[in-house]
Parts: structure tokens; sequence; C-alpha cells
């Protein structure tokens, strides 16, 4: 069979990301990573594998936490994203942030805004996480340089501080 | 990486749908999409076109009816399954799944009528919806349908759906006046999550004696199975330690060749058979 040429046609979709609404034309296939990463230019998403197992992508979609790479920017259409840029509040760094901060819960930095994402969501779903519930929250984001012990940490961290 | 390129569709009824899929024989239908967009990304899937189910209205969530029976919609997720304190009450199991499938973000996502429409072969509620003696309401254009699972998995990745037919509903029977005990023990893939080998065990019990077994077994097989001979060996019997252990010997028996690959040999999954069956036996005669 000769190879079409005619792209399918583009798709109008809009959603709220941190707070602020977007209309865009997307080809179907595009993901939300880049979606958000190149056409909003929210560079905070990383994307860190090819096969949906880092966790490098993790926002936030209708409140629970995603991977953005594994999601179509179609089926986002509609949708309330939070990203790590829409994380804190008020010029404030979020709780999670903070203890990523105080805790050393990064190195390199690859994995954190994912690490961040996914820390948050945890915490709304359960306030008071033991250590190994805070594990299994993790266990879909790889972070090649700090050992996790740390990023354990900072979630403990945030998690005090936040139920005050 | 981006999946090739594909016509997008979004049907907002079952009818549209079903319509759909019998004229683009080259479509896929979406759903949850944590099977299918992981293919498609490493281009080992590349659909003409995809029929996105996700905002088709009724097919998300769970239903118990005054008999006891539980419908639960295609497009519910292991999130929902998790969060159902209904489910909780007669099906422990589905809960204690649903806590072990991927990670948060694949079980914010991932459906139960996707994992059962995949049929992938290290699939979890595979084997527990066996296990549950689950059917599924398949809807196409000629109409609608009640498969039983047991004769909804018949190949690897491959169902007795039609290219046309849609899962809408997953079915459970009541639990009634009966006593289920029931676990599911899992061997998880230290990189991928995935199960090496999972066993799902119902069992029926009254006073000390088991009255019926069932048992699916996912990872090891071709695809997930029913422990036929292990089930024969432990109904009647007292749910002693050591009428599940006997049970738990033949637990291989009838699954067929096993799967092997780097991480797991056919013999370390036959032996991984072997001690999970006897541990969800256990746990579901209620002796540990
Ligand atoms: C990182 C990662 C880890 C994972 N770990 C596990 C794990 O530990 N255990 C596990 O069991 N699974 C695991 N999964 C798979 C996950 O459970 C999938 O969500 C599930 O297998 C498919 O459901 P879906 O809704 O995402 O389906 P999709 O990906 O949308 O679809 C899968 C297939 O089923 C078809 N389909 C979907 N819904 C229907 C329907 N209602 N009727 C007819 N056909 C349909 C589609 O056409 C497609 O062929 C993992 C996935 C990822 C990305
Ligand atoms: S980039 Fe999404 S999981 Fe790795
Ligand atoms: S800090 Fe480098 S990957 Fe996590």
């Amino acid at each position: 069979m000769a190879e079409t040429t005619t792209a399918p046609a583009k798709v109008a979709v809009s959603m709220t990301v941190n707070g602020k609404q977007y209309t865009a034309e997307v080809e179907p296939r595009m993901l939300l990573v880049h979606f958000l990463r190149e056409t909003l230019g929210l560079t905070g998403t990383h994307v860190g594998c090819d096969t949906s197992s880092c966790g490098a992508c993790v926002v936030h979609m209708n409140g629970e936490s995603v991977k953005s790479c594994t999601v179509l920017a179609v089926q986002a259409d509609g949708a309330e994203i939070t990203t790590i840029e829409g994380l804190g509040q008020d010029g404030q760094l979020h709780p999670v942030q903070e203890g990523f901060w105080e805790m050393h819960g990064l190195q390199c930095g690859y994995c954190t805004p994912g690490m961040i994402m996914t820390g948050a969501a945890l915490l709304k779903r359960n306030p008071n996480p033991t250590e190994e519930e805070i594990r299994h929250a993790l266990e879909g984001n790889l972070c090649r340089c700090t050992g996790y012990q740390n990023i354990v940490r900072a979630i403990q961290y945030a998690a005090d501080k936040m139920r005050g | 990486m981006f999946p090739s390129a594909f016509e997008y569709h979004r049907p907002s009824s079952v009818q549209e749908a079903v319509q759909l899929l019998a004229n683009n024989p080259e479509a896929k239908v979406l759903a949850g999409g944590h099977s299918l967009l992981p293919a498609m990304k490493l281009r080992l899937a590349a659909p003409a076109a995809l029929v996105d189910i996700g905002r088709i209205p009724g097919l998300r969530g769970i239903q118990v009816s005054g008999d006891g029976s539980v419908v639960i919609g295609a497009l519910t997720t292991y999130l929902d399954l998790l969060d159902s304190g209904e489910l909780r009450q007669g099906y422990p199991i589905i809960a204690e799944t649903a806590n072990v499938v991927g990670d948060p973000h694949v079980r914010a996502r991932g459906t139960l009528g996707g994992s059962l429409a995949h049929c992938d072969p290290a699939a979890d509620f595979t084997a527990v919806m066996l296990a549950l003696n689950a059917s599924v309401k398949a809807v196409g254009t000629g109409g609608e349908r009640i498969i039983p699972v047991d004769d909804l998995f018949v190949g690897l990745l491959t169902t007795s759906l039609n290219p046309d037919e849609i899962i809408t509903e997953i079915h459970l029977p009541a639990v009634g006046g009966r006593k289920l005990g029931m676990a599911y023990e899992k061997h998880a893939h230290p990189a991928s999550g995935y199960a090496v080998v999972g066993v799902a065990a119902v069992i029926e019990i009254d006073g000390n004696t088991a009255k019926s077994v069932r048992i699916g077994v996912t990872g090891a097989p071709e695809y997930a199975k029913r422990a036929t001979a292990a089930e024969n060996a432990l109904t009647g019997q007292q749910l002693t330690a050591d009428a599940i252990a006997q049970a738990a010997n033949v637990a291989t028996e009838g699954l067929g060749e096993l799967n092997g690959d780097v991480y797991a040999s056919p013999e370390y999954r036959a032996h991984l058979v072997r001690v999970m069956t006897r541990r969800a036996l256990t746990r579901a005669a209620g002796l540990s």
C-alpha cells in the first residue's frame, strides 16, 4: 500500500493548566507531556523514558497523579492539570518542594518534578503515611542518583509540616 | 517518543463506538491507554484509528444490586476499585489486587475492562476474575452477550471478543449466604512490577470444609488459566495445611507450557506457582 501523505485531522483541545485556560489544535498522537512542554512551554515536566516506567513526567490530572507521557493530549481535553510550575502558591514553595530542599531530596534533579508531584498526590490521599506507604507510592518513579532515602525523608518532612 | 499517526474518534455512546469499530477494521478501542499507548509509543502497535471510549457515560462505576451481585463498569479504574467500600465488604481480594497493579499513576488511569480485554499474560485481574467466577457483558453491532471470564481468555493477548465488540460491564455473582475466603498472591517482577506469577484463590467454606474452590493463575501460563487440578484436589476436603499443600503440589497440572525469560525460567515459574498457590489457599482458608 502506498504511504498516505494526508495527516489525520487535527483535534481541538482545551484544558486548564495551573489555573489558566488553554485551547489549541493538536495532532491526535500528541502526548500530554509534549503538549505541556512544547505547546505551552512548561518544561518543568520531564521525559525520562520511552516505556512509561520512570515517572519523570508525572502531573496531576483532575486531582490524581498520572504519567503525562502515557496520556494523549486529546484524552486530557477538558481536564484540570497541575504541573510542577503550578504546585507552589503565591510565591511560596509547596511543603513537598520545601521538604526536598530541606532534606536534600535531589542530586541531579531530573526525577524531582515527578517525585514532588507524586509526593503531593500521596499526601492529599493519605496525610499521615508510613514509610512503607511512601515507598509503595514511589514505585512508579525512578531516581538514578539519590537512593531514595532522602526522597522519603522529604515527603515525611512535608507530611509533618502539612499536619501542622 | 510519539506513536505513529492515527485517526481519532470520540464516540458518545456504545452504539456509536461499535459502529465505528465495525466500519474501521483497522481501529482499536482506547480505554485507559496504559497498555495500548506504551505499545504504540514503541511502535509495537500502530492502529490506523483509535476509538476513545473514555468519555462514554455510564461505563464507569460500581453497583451492588439488592441480591448482592455486583456490576462494575468497564471504565472503572484500579483507583476506583481500591476506593470502593462496597467491594471491600464481599470482595476484599479486589482492593488487595488493585493495590499491587503497577504504581499509583497506572492505577489512576488503567481500567478493569481494559485489563481483561488486553489479556496480558502478566496481568493481575485476569487471574482474580477467573477465581471470582466473573463474567463480562460484551456489546457489538449484532447485540449484546454475556461471556463468562472462563471463556474470555483464549490465547496470548487474545480474547473471544469479536473485533466490533466492547466490554461494557464486569459482573460478579452475589456472595449471598456463602462464606467466601479469598486471597491474591503476587510475585512482582522487580523492574516492571508486572506479575512473574500471580495466584488468586477463592474458597467457599462450609464449616471446616472446602465446598468449592476456584484458583486463577497468571504470569506462568500462556494466558491466565484456572488451576483445575488443584481446585479438584481441595474440593470437599477439610481445610488443613496438609490438604492445601497436596492441592498446591498439583497446581501446574493442566496449565500447558509455562513462560520463560531471562528473569524466570519455566521451571522457576512452576515452583512459584506451587508456592504461591499454597500461600493463597492458606490465606483464603483463614489458616495464616
Ligand atoms: C508502568 C506500567 C505498569 C503496569 N503494571 C501492571 C501490573 O502490575 N499488573 C497489571 O495487571 N497491569 C499492569 N499494567 C497495565 C495496566 O493495568 C493497563 O491499564 C491495563 O492492562 C489495560 O487497561 P487500559 O484501560 O489501560 O486499556 P488500554 O490500554 O486502553 O487498552 C488495552 C487493550 O484492550 C482493548 N480494550 C480496552 N478496553 C476495552 C473494552 N472495554 N472493550 C474491548 N476492548 C477494550 C484496547 O483496544 C487495547 O487493545 C501496567 C501498565 C504500565 C504502563
Ligand atoms: S517519561 Fe513518563 S514514565 Fe518515563
Ligand atoms: S536526583 Fe538524579 S535522577 Fe533523581
